[in-house]
């Protein structure tokens, strides 16, 4: 039986979609009936008070949650978000209500065992509730105490070599696709990249040095499953210099009708028999694509690798063998400026065993950022104030005609003086001699 | 409730202490086929709705069944995962970037029990506990924030708004009908947690009223420089006013506002909690579209608004579901297959897309923020004449 009434929420347990109502509610009841005869260390009914809270704000139409005070583990800076109901006394179950971010494995892949043990610690110690995952990428606690965080922290690390994620002024917890686990498209392996960035970068990532945020995020193709060119401050996207490989027997196999164009992603209404003329060749967007005599070419040298002739025909083309990635900077949500979406910096660059070229990269980047950015200003902020030129002179990249869209329409050039043929030094009285005042 | 040591000792808190040793190998998390053929993968198949197969280039295959599910999730809800990955899946079991399930099995005669296990587990109200589709030309899961469940900035609830959307869309997630994928994103705020700035179809919170100030506590609770730094369109200055506590006048130092500046971002109240500007009446949603994060065909493109503001209608917010079927709907049956929602919008013209979405056009449509706002406007005689702009006399205000 539920503790409280919640008459505005009970109509979202029904439709199809999954309710989280109805999870709430049934972890309250396990809360309750407790039939692991566990010693909770935070209130038992974390649950029911969560709910009356929100339904509160389902009828007000306003949050009551206050800002997050300033908690956390000891000797870490971020990694935990302070919490605090603003009625405390209607609520005591959520009274503090702090989050913790939960650095994920590269790929969200989990063992049932190592699941179930963080739901052990996480209803021993915390509320039951999570989010699986928060938009960054971190496995999320949501609802402690203060007095458990240390707790908390002790058993993740002690007992499952496990440490927390990112928050605040720091690099935040570092998001990748699957990459070349599951998917044919992925032109480096982007775990291991996230996964040995992540590890190198522990410092960064715990203790707030950095003037904002700052996020690395891993798409192992163009097709950019995890938004890094739209999300985070530095993308790493898969790419390849050499052709894209045909099977002209199964390009044939497409045309014929034998193979599911799309590998079957558009089933479900009927668009007609697959024209590859018009479907692929006619929408490619730098038309680099022919087709004679039933054989395909593709002029690598005019692709673009947009990927959309390989997502229709996964079967007989494939990305190059020459494979590495792109590196984009600068991403960010409107928050303030405007949104910006990440500029190229790096065309090409090899992920290999060796990471080392990427981290100078990195590394130099962020001693612009640290030296020159205010406070809480983005690193594409910190582009666009100084100019893309700085960010080439503090990552020593040649300018090349792939950083931009279009070349300049206004003329308004700040040449330095050391580019002009005898420099910027002149004298007046020599110059009036020739010319008259 | 007796505290239970962890062995933590808090005199001594370096005794003992582990840090900074990351998140766990993914290595030691993946199915037996997936470590096989790690980089080895050949082509894959979307079989059904929910159901992919991967084929390596040794022949082996991975059968993966995607099912919805809600960001916010319980241990129960977890253990229950966990139980189904054991009983088919080996014990293992992955999440996607956009909350989704995958169940992974490594022959198709496993699919079908699985498959018939994930769909008989339903909710008391009916509903899926794990809904099957979120492949292909679809309606994926919706990304979302936390909303009124845990954030203190929120101007509308996340879960809520997606739970409601997804009920109204449900049958865009078990399909592959619409003309390409269409991703849905929520953010609660315009600090967008969530990114939707990229996204197909964006539902943010917005504020609409500017910040109130707790004089008597500003000065005590905040930095005010912080606070006024904060705004990007200076619309806070300090300043001092009067207040009376315990019946006695006095002099407080503050800040004050230019309201006729404010845009309702939030981010003074960010900075400095005694500048709340949450409220009923004000908070609302708006609706962006025509964003996307692939490099396919076109570049990435950011997502434009085309609803100002919805109220919020808790628990079920109606007119914002309304409003996203119809633009779907409008999408669904006019754009052409591969083209997203955004390339759409811009092949017929915004033009066309507000007469055809019967969305109304109001001037808070028209961008006033910075430079990048004369770009969007329209500098060429081509446009088309949609309803109500045939005659000069209508256009008048």
């Amino acid at each position: 039986m539920a503790k409280r009434e919640t008459p505005l929420l009970d109509q979202l347990e029904s439709g199809p979609w999954p309710s989280f109502v109805s999870d709430i509610k049934r972890a309250a009841e396990s809360r309750h009936k407790n039939e692991r005869n566990l010693e909770y260390q935070i209130p038992v009914d974390v649950c029911d008070d969560l709910l009356g809270v929100l339904e509160l704000s389902y009828e007000e139409g306003v949050t009551h949650w206050k800002h997050g005070g300033i908690v956390g583990v000891f000797g870490y800076g971020g990694g935990v978000i302070g919490r605090y109901c603003d009625q405390p006394e209607n609520f005591p179950g959520v009274a503090h209500f702090h989050t913790m971010r939960v650095n994920q494995p590269s790929g969200k892949y989990y063992t049932a065992s190592y699941l179930n043990d963080l739901c052990d610690l996480w209803d021993f110690r915390g509320s039951g509730l999570t989010n699986m995952h928060g938009a960054t990428g971190d496995i999320v606690f949501i609802g402690t105490t203060t007095e458990q965080l240390e707790e908390i922290f002790f058993e993740l690390t002690h007992k499952f070599d496990q440490d927390l994620g990112g928050s605040g002024s720091n690099l935040r917890t570092p998001a990748t696709c699957l990459g070349e686990s599951r998917c044919e498209f992925a032109c480096y392996d982007t775990q291991s990249l996230c996964t040995h960035l992540t590890h190198e970068y522990q410092d960064e990532l715990h203790r707030p040095a950095f003037p904002y945020k700052f996020k690395f995020k891993f798409d192992g193709c163009p097709n950019g499953c995890v938004a890094a060119i739209a999300r985070s401050d530095l993308s790493f996207l898969g790419t390849w210099r050499d052709d894209i490989r045909i099977d002209q027997e199964k390009v044939a196999a497409y045309i014929g009708g034998e193979i599911q164009a799309n590998a079957g992603a558009f089933a479900g209404r009927d668009w007609g028999a697959f024209d590859i003329q018009k479907e692929v060749i006619d929408l490619c967007p730098s038309q680099c694509m022919s087709l004679e005599d039933g054989k395909l070419a593709i002029d690598t040298k005019n692709c673009t690798r947009c990927m959309h002739c390989i997502n229709v025909m996964p079967q007989a083309l494939k990305i190059g063998n020459d494979r590495g990635c792109s590196m984009l900077a600068g991403a960010k949500s409107p928050i303030l400026d405007g949104a910006q979406m990440g500029s190229l910096l790096v065309p090409f660059i090899k992920v290999e065993d060796n990471y080392d070229a990427i981290q100078e990269i990195i590394e130099n980047i962020w001693d612009w950022w640290m030296e020159e950015g205010k406070n809480r200003e983005r690193l594409g902020e910190l582009i666009k104030r100084q100019g893309f030129q700085k960010l080439l002179d503090s990552t020593g990249i040649k300018a090349l005609p792939q950083h931009i869209q279009e070349p300049r329409s206004n003329p308004y050039i700040l040449w330095k003086e050391e580019e002009v043929e005898g420099g910027w030094g002149r004298d007046i009285n020599e110059f009036r001699k020739h010319h008259a005042r | 409730m007796a505290f239970i040591s962890s062995g933590y000792n808090p005199s001594k808190p370096m005794e003992n202490r582990i840090t900074d040793i990351g998140p766990r190998d993914f290595h030691d998390f993946l199915p037996p086929v997936i470590k096989k053929n790690f980089g080895k993968w050949a082509y894959h198949e979307i079989l059904e709705p929910g159901v992919l197969m991967h084929k390596a280039d040794s022949g082996d295959e991975v059968y993966t069944v995607r099912v919805g599910g809600c960001r916010l999730m319980s241990t129960e809800h977890i253990r229950e995962i966990t139980s189904i990955a054991e009983k088919h899946c080996d014990g293992y079991v992955r999440f996607t970037t956009r909350n989704n399930i995958e169940f992974m099995v490594d022959s198709k005669e496993k699919v079908a029990p699985l498959k018939k296990d994930l769909l008989s587990r339903r909710e008391p109200g009916g509903g899926f506990k794990f809904p099957l589709g979120g492949t292909g030309a679809c309606i994926t899961n919706i990304v979302h924030t936390q909303g009124w469940i845990h954030c203190h900035t929120p101007a509308t609830d996340a879960s809520g708004t997606v739970k409601s959307t997804m009920d109204e869309l449900f049958d865009e997630f078990t399909h592959m009908r619409l003309p390409a994928i269409l991703r849905i994103s929520m953010a609660c705020c315009l600090n967008m947690c969530g990114a939707v700035h990229c996204s197909d179809l964006a539902i943010l919170g917005i504020h609409r009223k500017p910040p109130m100030i707790d004089n008597e506590y500003i000065d005590n609770m905040c930095e005010i420089p912080l606070a006024v730094a904060a705004c990007p369109v200076a619309a806070i200055r300090p300043s001092k006013t009067e207040v009376v506590v315990k019946g006695e006048k006095k002099t407080v130092k503050t800040v004050a506002i230019k309201n006729e500046r404010c845009m309702f971002c939030g981010n003074c109240y960010t900075m400095c909690p005694s500048l709340p500007l949450a409220d009923k009446e004000g908070d609302g949603i708006a609706i962006m579209v025509g964003g996307k994060i692939s490099n396919r065909l076109c570049a990435p493109k950011f997502s434009k608004v085309v609803i100002a503001f919805i109220p919020n209608e808790p628990p079920r917010w109606p007119t914002l579901t309304k409003t996203i079927r119809k633009i779907v709907d409008a999408y669904s049956k006019n754009a052409h297959k591969y083209e997203r929602l955004g390339s759409w919008a811009e092949r017929i013209g915004w033009e066309k897309f507000f007469e055809i979405c019967e969305i109304p056009f109001t001037e808070h449509i028209i961008d006033d923020f910075r430079d990048p706002a004369y770009y969007t406007w329209r500098q060429t005689t081509n446009f088309k004449w949609t309803n109500g702009v045939e005659e000069f006399a209508n256009i008048k205000k």
